[in-house]
């Protein structure tokens, strides 16, 4: 069943005084439970797709369902409320709070969609745990290593038990051995949990696990297969 | 959570933190020790005058005060003295001739006001006889004793026991002059005052215009300053005739001082405050830049705008309510130290005694004014913070996220 769907997607940007068409009609469905790169060189659209996939930013044609939402039909405040409860973000530089330990970091999603102490709790060890850092819970950002902060990334992207995981690079500040470690993670949840994660990324490790291949270039979708993993 | 943030957000960066808790706190420290000074100095000011010589409430003739003549006496004075000695809100009154005349010497003469008046009662009222820094307060001179003032005393080249002599018009119009021989020699803080005063018994007077009794001036000192305006309108009904006028009528300069004084701590206050919201739209906008990507990541997973908004707001308050209550405090304590020990202000001697108040200034403030100096600053801070709380309602957080 067809988690996301893209209708004909297209994003002109204004450069000084020239237009550059960072997607040029993209179509696209992902179903539940893929496990999907999105792949090109640099420039050709993956970061813009994703970004508006993720309702961070407006196409300026064609339209993004999300389950039986139209995200390109929503107001502000509606589009930040359905990222909140429906979409979880990986990002490249982790963007923890640093102020906040690593449970609060996990939790603190959920006190924003008003969830109970008790719900809170449980869900926050489970979501550590199953990403190694059971024992880690209390320690902020700077006592960990970049490879651990991405891991608790991932859990406060699935603290709000979203639709689907987007990552943007999630693997590009580590090194190999930690990259890994986070892909057989990522990988398990989906396996496990049946979480869908979409990836945008150059790195051969997280193409090489992937099940599904998109190839972007020139904002145009040039390839789309399905590997065996 | 948000709370949380914002509390945390303000001990990340502890440097830059408490230089802006810091200025916030010497900023109403300065603020507070300017006041409390104006405010003392202005105080010193209306309570010289008043113990020197309005004190609280004065009665004349209406035409006295208009003519200036001698003839305008205050006609059933026996009477009002009744009536005031029966309140209790009332310190201590005084009866006094009041007379514009010259006084003489071998070395010149001079324009002055001549008051006659009760040694004793006048006593209750002003603290002419705290004044004397030479001689004695009407003492040891059997004759027509005089007081004068030191700088009058130099101009006269006269001392203690010498004699001067006073010319002045009677009820007639004729000129009439008496000798009176010098008992004690004082010196207020107010330069201009002692220029022009000179003090002799009323009785002296009073033979010399041909009519005991007689009187142009009753002042009264009550126990307050809060019982001034009622006893004023009490004696005003009364004795509708009469003019009864409160110390700030009589010296409205004095009111418009204190009005000055107002107007030029406001001024100083925004001037304070304007720094401050600088000071911390500047830091809380390098806060809000630095922290793009965070922010950009708050608003990407669904924090929206009034969260982010407040936020940054909270952190603005939580450093002014550090830095506010530290500098309220220190004001505090300053006012209270210089109010018990007073500041020597003696390097600009001159200036303060012609301003009216002494070389010793003893700052003051009322309470209220520490709670609305408090209530200032949380207001500039919530000001302030709202133009970098509007910048980072404004990133884009699509790009925020990848901010370097």
């Amino acid at each position: 069943m067809s988690i996301i769907k893209t209708q004909d997607l297209t994003k002109i940007y204004v450069d000084h005084t020239v237009e550059v068409h960072a997607l040029n009609g993209v179509t696209l469905d992902v179903a539940e439970r893929e496990f999907t790169a999105v792949v090109g060189p640099s420039g050709s659209g993956k970061t813009t797709f994703l970004n508006i996939v993720g309702g961070l930013d407006n196409p300026s044609s064609g339209t993004v369902s999300i389950g039986d939402t139209d995200i390109t039909d929503l107001k502000d405040n509606e589009l930040i409320d359905f990222r909140l409860n429906n979409i979880g973000f990986v990002f490249q530089a982790y963007n923890l709070i640093p102020v906040l330990t690593a449970k609060e970091n996990v939790e603190f999603i959920m006190l924003m969609q008003k969830k109970s102490k008790k719900e809170r709790d449980s869900r926050v060890e489970e979501l550590l745990v199953a990403v190694g850092l059971g024992d880690q819970m209390n320690k902020k950002p700077r006592e960990m290593s970049g490879g651990q902060q991405q891991r608790v990334a991932v859990a406060r992207a699935l603290a709000s038990k979203p639709k689907f995981v987007l990552a943007d690079e999630p693997t590009a500040n580590l090194d190999s051995k930690t990259a890994i470690n986070l892909l057989e993670i990522m990988a398990n949840l989906n396996k496990e949990e049946g979480i869908t994660f979409i990836f945008s990324t150059h790195d051969q490790k997280v193409i090489d696990r992937a099940r599904r291949i998109v190839t972007l270039e020139d904002g145009k979708i040039v390839s789309d297969v399905e590997q065996n993993v | 959570m948000i709370l949380k943030i914002s509390w945390r957000n303000v001990w990340r960066n502890k440097l830059r933190s408490g230089v802006v808790m810091t200025s916030i706190a010497l900023g109403i420290w300065a603020g507070l020790a300017v006041m409390g000074l104006s405010v003392g100095l202005n105080d010193q000011r209306i309570d010289s005058s008043i113990k020197n010589t309005l004190s609280h409430i004065q009665i004349h003739h209406p035409e006295f005060l208009s003519d200036n003549n001698v003839a305008f006496y205050i006609e059933n004075s026996k009477d009002i003295s009744e009536f005031i000695a029966q309140s209790n809100t009332v310190a201590g009154f005084t009866n006094r001739m009041k007379i514009n005349g010259m006084v003489a010497s071998s070395a010149g003469g001079y324009g002055v006001n001549i008051s006659g008046i009760q040694p004793e009662s006048e006593k209750t009222v002003t603290e002419l006889y705290t004044k004397i820094i030479d001689g004695k307060y009407f003492q040891d001179i059997k004759r027509n004793p005089v007081v004068i003032s030191q700088r009058l005393a130099k101009k006269l080249k006269v001392k203690i026991r010498s004699k001067i002599v006073l010319t002045f018009q009677n009820d007639n119009g004729d000129i009439v002059a008496g000798a009176f021989r010098i008992a004690g020699i004082y010196k207020t803080v107010s330069s201009r005052y002692d220029d022009v005063n000179v003090f002799v018994d009323i009785e002296d007077v009073q033979k010399l215009l041909g009519g005991l009794g007689k009187i142009h001036e009753i002042a009264i000192l009550l126990t307050n300053m809060d019982a001034v305006n009622p006893f004023k309108e009490e004696l005003r009904g009364n004795y509708p005739d009469l003019t009864i006028r409160s110390w700030d009528e009589i010296s409205p300069e004095l009111g418009y001082a204190n009005e000055l004084m107002g107007t030029a701590i406001l001024i100083f206050i925004g001037i304070i405050m304007l720094a401050l919201a600088f000071g911390i739209i500047n830091t809380m906008l390098m806060a809000v830049l630095e922290r793009k990507r965070e922010l950009g990541m708050l608003m990407s997973v669904g924090m929206n705008r009034l969260k982010v908004f407040t936020m940054i707001v909270v952190e603005t308050i939580f450093l002014a309510l550090m830095g506010g209550p530290l500098g309220l405090a220190f004001g505090y304590f300053t006012i209270q130290y210089f109010g018990t020990n007073g500041i020597d202000l003696s390097i600009v001697g001159e200036g303060m005694e012609s301003f009216g108040v002494g070389m010793i200034v003893y700052t003051s403030m009322e309470a209220a004014k520490y709670a609305e100096v408090g209530i200032m600053v949380i207001i500039t801070a919530i000001l302030s913070s709202i133009y970098p709380a509007y910048k980072a309602l404004k990133l884009n957080p699509a790009e925020a996220v990848r901010a370097i």
